[in-house]
């Protein structure tokens, strides 16, 4: 993407960015940072995706074949860390920082120093996580929710290192959501009241929200593991007087709001590319900000659901099973919104339209799966089986991961001034449709029928649907090299963009040229 | 910057440090929650003086004794009996057997918890086994007891309750609990490199 920007540079009254490394070392510029969280993201997605690869390797056959349990563990655990924190979390915020200021108007992010650093601590986090692999013991291997006392009383020595890098993970995010919260709020232009914001940016704000309330109390959960593993507390430790199911009850306390925080955004993108491609206004944009809103709240009141078979009270589990319930509602409000701006739209369906319906169709699959679950007594059933992986899996990687490739092919003309290759982001998204669910639709028959999840090996009857479960990973897999190739050779060159790109765009980021310039917006626009 | 953003960051600072202190008093809102209202089978480990409670009509339950031992605590820790038979509103003596087959001295901490979670509150203990820690020389045996009573207000819907003691190993806790660590980590490297 540099070449693309540094070829503005004649365009004088501009600064231009700084040659070689440095730029990217020292870069205080919104779009810069976004590049660069984009990128990492990109990365750490594939590290991540290799590692559920070896878990699909192992699962392809019963029996061990390829690693061993230790290991599989291993894996386990980091993919669930890589993929939350290093993958879906980083793009959102990349994405984030190369929209929200163009979108309110704004020359650059409120904290710019700060959106450097926020950046560049999250590779030390990471190198920190995946350096754990090779010390003593292994790496993590407790599962991505590291549940005491798997997490202190049993877990490998590499856990300190595990915690630290929590830590800088939570600091990272919460100076991210420091950065974009003062933006929206001092930053538009003048006329953009808080209800004409675009979806994205109202998206995205809640989510800052929700980052501040509860990546402390991560922070908080892994200060009490570092003080039970080295200075002789037991807050998780029953012959201390602790208790190991208030770890669950912090946990899930963050927990809950975190999965929504890897959602809400791709609420925004879907909207804005819905809309675009249905060239139609949306059908309720203030309805949506409720929506939103309204499921930022219920998520820090559900958070118990994930503990269903702990031993909770019968009030208690009736309470929680009510409010999981609830986030229907204003689920279905997103859901029909998005049809109904479909519905007698002139629609068009170019790769970010494409990944945006199947968003629709295949995050609602998930959706479903998930009032499943909220059911108490069903829940004792499915509850630690495949179903809960087929379930989570359908809200993040159709849910997060489609949006936020979408959100990728839909604004690369306005990152690099060209358009990307339509033939082969359509080839794209159908490998990666078919790939998805072939992975994990054949996992919610396989955890119906009982099989655990976290188990790197199982019994004969489930072998057919986890090879086929198996060939669908790696397809899937497989066609994300394909998008590395599509990202570059958009990077590379490709046809020309205009400035609003799509034909039925909307909003202030379609009225700059393509590529976007290095500095937008120095002096406001005025809004109606 | 402007004078909003400064306010802006200012609260924004302040959340996050509230929600952090918040997940540390979580832990005494979650203990204060669980023993005010029963749940989670906790019962107060501390003993009650409240002479109120004894009455001479109460209604027969039976009290069932569940020992554990926790990971490899080597103790034998077994109830004297099983089962009772008693009423509520009397006090009634129950006791544990304990042995400590080891050639080491060592120390043990018993933790109670009450099935169905709805009975704990109701449990009252004069004395317990499970108020302090205990400690056996090589090869001790003792009986340990528990002096208790179920109030009047039990409900009506329980007839039967469940009393658990799980025993915990605390002999190395706090001084060496470092050392124990490491050596457990230790252990699993080992067993890593192999299998790897």
């Amino acid at each position: 993407m540099s070449a693309v920007i540094e070829s503005h540079n004649h365009d004088d009254h501009h600064h231009g960015p700084a040659k070689g490394l440095t730029r990217w070392l020292y870069t205080t510029n919104h779009k810069d940072i976004g590049t660069l969280y984009l990128w990492f993201s990109f990365a750490m997605f594939l590290i991540g995706g290799a590692m559920a690869l070896v878990i699909r390797a192992e699962l392809f056959e019963p029996g061990m074949q390829i690693v061993e349990p230790e290991f599989y563990n291993q894996m386990l655990t980091l993919h669930g860390l890589i993929m939350v924190f290093g993958a879906v979390m980083p793009a959102f915020v990349g994405l984030a920082n190369w929209l929200v200021p163009m979108m309110v108007g704004a020359p650059d992010m409120a904290l710019p120093r700060m959106n450097n650093l926020s950046f560049w601590i999250l590779p030390v986090a990471f190198f920190i996580l995946l350096s754990s692999l090779f010390m003593e013991g292994g790496a993590p291997n407790f599962g991505w929710t590291f549940y005491a006392p798997l997490s202190t009383t049993y877990a490998p020595p590499s856990t300190t290192f595990f915690i630290f890098s929590v830590h800088i993970m939570g600091a990272s995010s919460i100076m991210g959501s420091i950065n974009v919260i003062v933006t929206i709020m001092n930053m538009r232009a003048p006329g953009m009241t808080l209800m004409k914001m675009p979806l994205f940016v109202w998206s995205w704000l809640i989510t800052a929200y929700l980052l501040i309330a509860v990546m402390p109390v991560l922070a908080g959960a892994v200060t009490m593991m570092l003080m039970d593993i080295h200075f002789g507390t037991s807050f998780f430790n029953a012959a201390g007087g602790g208790d190991p199911v208030l770890f669950q009850h912090i946990f899930w306390f963050f927990g809950h709001p975190e999965v929504y925080i890897m959602i809400l955004p791709a609420f925004g993108i879907t909207s804005h590319i819905i809309e675009t491609f249905s060239r139609k206004q949306l059908f309720g944009h203030t309805s949506m900000v409720w929506a939103m809103t309204s499921i930022a709240i219920l998520s820090f009141v559900v958070w118990a659901h994930h503990m269903f078979t702990v031993g909770l009270p019968l009030a208690a589990e009736l309470f929680f099973m009510w409010a999981t319930m609830l986030i229907a509602v204003p689920t279905g409000v997103k859901v029909f919104n998005w049809v109904t701006t479909m519905f007698k739209g002139s629609i068009t369906y170019e790769t970010p339209m494409l990944f945006a319906i199947a968003f629709v169709v295949l995050f609602t699959i998930g959706g479903f799966s998930g009032l499943m679950l909220a059911i108490t007594p069903a829940d004792f059933q499915y509850h630690d089986t495949y179903f809960v992986v087929a379930h989570f899996h359908y809200v993040l990687v159709p849910g997060s991961i489609f949006s936020i490739m979408a959100a990728v092919y839909f604004w690369i003309p306005k990152w690099t001034g060209n358009m990307y290759d339509e033939r082969l982001g359509k080839l794209h998204f159908w490998l990666s449709f078919v790939g998805v669910n072939v992975t994990f639709f054949p996992q919610h028959w396989i955890g119906l029928a009982g099989m655990p999840r976290r188990y790197p090996d199982y019994a004969l009857q489930f072998a057919d649907w986890n090879m086929v479960s198996s060939v669908g990973a790696f397809l899937f897999g497989a066609s994300q090299i394909l998008f590395l190739f599509i990202v570059l050779k958009t990077v590379m060159g490709g046809k020309k963009a205009t400035p609003e790109v799509w034909e039925g765009s909307r909003g202030l980021e379609w009225t700059i040229e393509s590529p976007a310039p290095y500095h937008t917006f120095t002096t406001p626009p005025k809004v109606n | 910057m402007n004078e909003g953003s400064k306010k802006t960051i200012k609260t924004l600072c302040f959340a996050v440090v509230g929600m952090f202190t918040f997940s540390f008093a979580l832990v005494p809102l979650y203990n204060v929650f669980c023993e005010v209202t029963g749940l989670n089978g906790k019962i107060e480990l501390k003993a009650t003086s409240d002479k109120s409670i004894e009455i001479d009509n109460g209604r027969d339950i039976s009290v069932q004794f569940v020992s554990h031992n926790n990971e490899e605590m080597p103790w034998t820790f077994k109830p004297s009996e099983d089962v009772i038979k008693i009423k509520t509103g009397k006090y009634h003596t129950a006791t544990f057997y304990v042995k400590n087959p080891t050639n080491k001295k060592m120390t043990a901490q018993a933790i109670p918890s009450v099935a169905p979670s709805n009975a704990a509150s109701h449990l009252k203990k004069l004395e317990c086994f499970c108020f302090e820690q205990q400690e056996l020389a090589p090869g001790e045996e003792a009986l340990l007891p528990v002096r208790m009573i179920f109030d009047d207000e039990l409900p009506d819907s329980i007839k039967s309750v469940v009393l658990s003691y799980t025993l915990f190993d605390v002999t190395d806790y706090n001084d060496v609990e470092l050392t124990r660590h490491h050596h457990d980590g230790d252990d699993e490297g080992h067993e890593m490199e192999s299998s790897l």
